[in-house]
């Protein structure tokens, strides 16, 4: 997929004046946050759990080679067949080999967002593979031409209405007549056309949410069972999964699961959970004939032992997006790539380059609430910052904000320089913004003004009410204190 | 490709952790004395009811997530308790049923109405009878595994599927549930290809976030708690 991150604020501008996508927002704000909120506080054991969860993953970072190896020799004793893939043009090249291996015509996907991260729609559809997403809201993207907008809701932007219009134009074949106003219309439909889709084709591929060492399983976890469907009607099953999906046993995922449907959904469990193991056995009734899983690298290793390493916790749960006033304000798209929100606003510059990503740390108000709710305990304002930063040694922000900041980098280097400026410019924003006590618009501060106002100043700077209130500024204005 | 992008891969790993090779010697002996032992973690207090409470605990919590259940005390009430299941929906009078063993000892005789057809799924079938390997209490979740008594394709084609579960087979947590499974699967451990976790009825929420039940897999999940 071809980012536009670097246009993260011209995007966000149109996202804020697109009145479809404002609705749609709006309905999701109060759903996640809700649901998460309650099913925290049914579960006293939740936030020990968070601690736990980041500690089983810790201690499989810190020894991913040995995990990565266990799991693959697993796999091959179970009948699967392990790829190794460092970018996503091998990844790519691996499922192409497969599906022209295999002679497959037609391929049903269950949702992965590493399979977007990878872009490898396009390129099956390049090499003339009918391609079919099957959870309902990548489906509904995938009619629309769209990038998913958030990791476990892709068609959160989408209104039923739209929802609605798109399956006309799609769904030829069935009455144009038809009633679509219900949500439980929609759906059926759905249902209806993918059902088909799944029993023709001949390769399904999935993403993992886990893989497991001790029994070289993995993992997904889904609410619709088209994931289930996917994995077991074709004849081939390729699971594409980043590394960093690996845990040591069935216990640690268990002891993972407790936290992620709990943040992602508020539900205790999602619907479906299920671990395969290699293709089908000679005795089973049905299942796929080969088992492939392709473990993609694509830039995580060089987050390992940096001050990134602990994003490689994420479990794609989607509560920081959830739970983000810039996210809830522009949505997924305005991000650009394909991972949004704050745990985007890390992954992309890490992934594509801070050249192309590293604006998108700028997007942060720095609330410090995705932190609180991550379910990993991932220091995502810590590594905001630390992409702030290396933006900003590479000559890569803004012409205006550099020049900004090199002024009041001279300026507060100079104490006394500081205090006349700051003193004279509180002076005269508390003058001229005394009488509505608000600023519609401020000289270099449009950012922040064109949307909500800033408060005016009381017309003294902090240094000087501090001074006021406490007294005690040097060693002098102590000892006078002390003489009192 | 393959080969040299895994030793690539590997080597990164083992650079950035400040090593040459493979973890050696105590620290590997270390890590698979952990892999064998499997540590538990937090097992919270909701799953950690016994006896009756247990039971109550997994049926509740399954009808939380809008599944049915119902209790029988012998197989030979399956018929019965199936037909009136299928009639309530206003369903035709067939199963597809899963070739098990216990399933198999059913007396179908009583409803000669009633169509019974054991094997997988093509997706013509509305209705599903199978077995459950385990009931987890925590969440209301069933376990099944896939193998020759058990087609995977009855778990997700049908509209409605009928599952049942004896009382003995429920346990408190997914790890109880584990564990049960390990002492089956033997020493070799590899695990049936498909171990299902099912937690209610299939549901979206990708219209407009609002849940609805049907998605892809069944709209309607069935317990028959069996006393044994
Ligand atoms: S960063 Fe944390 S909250 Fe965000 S998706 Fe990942 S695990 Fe969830």
């Amino acid at each position: 997929m071809q980012s536009t991150s670097k246009n993260f604020k011209a995007n966000s501008t149109k996202a804020l004046a697109d009145p479809n996508l404002q609705q749609a927002l709006g309905k999701m704000k109060v759903g996640f946050v809700e649901k998460r909120a309650k099913a925290r506080a049914a579960l006293p054991e939740f936030d020990a759990l968070r601690d736990q969860a980041r500690d089983i993953k810790n201690h499989t970072l810190a020894n991913i080679d040995y995990y990565l190896e266990t799991y693959e020799a697993a796999v091959q004793k179970s009948g699967g067949v392990v790829h190794w893939a460092r970018d996503a043009a091998e990844a790519r090249q691996v499922v192409l080999d497969i599906c022209a291996e295999e002679k497959a015509k037609s391929v049903t996907k269950g949702k992965s967002m590493v399979s977007e991260e990878i872009a490898l729609n396009a390129a099956l559809e390049a090499a003339g593979y009918e391609v079919v997403e099957t959870d309902l809201g990548e489906y509904i993207i995938q009619i629309r031409g769209e990038a998913p907008s958030h990791i476990i809701a892709p068609a959160v932007h989408v209104l039923k209405e739209q929802v609605a219009d798109d399956f006309r134009k799609k769904h030829l074949h069935l009455d144009p007549k038809r009633s679509l106003m219900e949500r439980k219309e929609l759906i059926s439909e759905a249902r209806g056309v993918l059902r088909q889709k799944y029993l023709d084709s001949d390769v399904g591929i999935t993403g993992a949410n886990f893989l497991i060492a001790e029994t070289g399983t993995s993992v997904i976890v889904t609410n619709e069972g088209n994931g289930d469907l996917t994995q077991t009607l074709p004849r081939v099953h390729i699971v594409i999964a980043s590394m960093e999906k690996i845990v040591p046993t069935l216990d640690d995922a268990s002891a993972i699961l407790r936290v992620l449907a709990r943040s992602a959904t508020g539900q205790e469990f999602s619907a479906y959970t299920t671990f395969s193991t290699g293709p089908k056995k000679a005795a089973d009734p049905d299942g796929p004939e080969a088992y492939h899983v392709i473990l993609l690298d694509n830039g995580r290793t060089e987050m390992l032992g940096t001050e990134f390493e602990d994003m490689l916790r994420c479990i794609r749960c989607g509560a920081c997006m959830n739970h983000c006033p810039v996210y809830g304000s522009v949505g997924g798209h305005a991000y650009g790539w394909v991972y949004p929100g704050p745990m985007g606003a890390v992954l992309t510059p890490s992934f594509i380059g801070v050249a192309e990503g590293g604006h998108l740390p700028n997007a942060s108000t720095f609330c410090g609430r995705c932190q609180d709710v991550c379910p990993m305990r991932i220091p995502l304002p810590k590594m905001m910052r630390a992409y702030r930063r290396k933006e900003f040694e590479a000559g890569l922000a803004p012409p205006a904000a550099r020049f900004g900041l090199d002024i009041w980098g001279f300026v507060a280097k100079r104490p006394s320089l500081y205090r006349l400026a700051t003193r004279m410019a509180i002076g005269l924003m508390g003058w001229r913004g005394r009488k509505e006590g608000r600023f519609k618009s401020l000289p270099l501060a449009s950012g922040w003004t064109d949307h909500r106002d800033m408060a005016a100043p009381a017309g003294k700077t902090f240094q000087d009410m501090w001074d006021k209130r406490q007294g005690a500024r040097s060693a002098k204005d102590l000892e006078r204190e002390a003489a009192r | 490709m393959s080969s040299s992008s895994r030793d690539e891969i590997l080597g990164k790993i083992r650079k950035a952790r400040g090593r040459s090779g493979p973890i050696e010697g105590f620290e590997r002996d270390r890590l698979d004395a952990r892999l064998k032992s499997r540590p538990r973690g937090i097992i919270p207090q909701k799953a950690r009811n016994t006896g009756a409470a247990l039971v109550q605990d997994f049926i509740s919590r399954a009808q939380g997530v809008e599944a049915t259940v119902q209790d029988i005390s012998a197989l030979s009430e399956v018929p019965d308790a199936v037909a009136t299941y299928l009639a309530d929906h206003n369903l035709p009078a067939a199963v597809k049923m899963a070739p098990h063993a216990d399933l198999a000892q059913i007396d179908w005789t009583q409803r000669p109405t009633l169509t019974v057809s054991e094997g997988r799924s093509f997706g013509q079938d509305k209705v599903s009878l199978t077995r459950a390997f385990a009931g987890i209490a925590e969440t209301g979740t069933l376990m099944l595994l896939a193998g020759p008594e058990a087609p995977t394709t009855l778990n997700f084609l049908p509209e409605h599927h009928i599952v049942v579960l004896k009382r003995s087979e429920i346990v408190g947590a997914y790890e109880d549930a584990w564990d049960k499974l390990r002492d089956q699967v033997g020493p070799d451990g590899i695990l049936s290809r498909v171990v299902n976790m099912i937690t209610g009825p299939s549901r979206t929420g990708d219209i407009e976030q609002t849940i609805e039940l049907g998605a892809h897999g069944p709209l309607g999940l069935h317990i028959l708690v069996l006393a044994d």
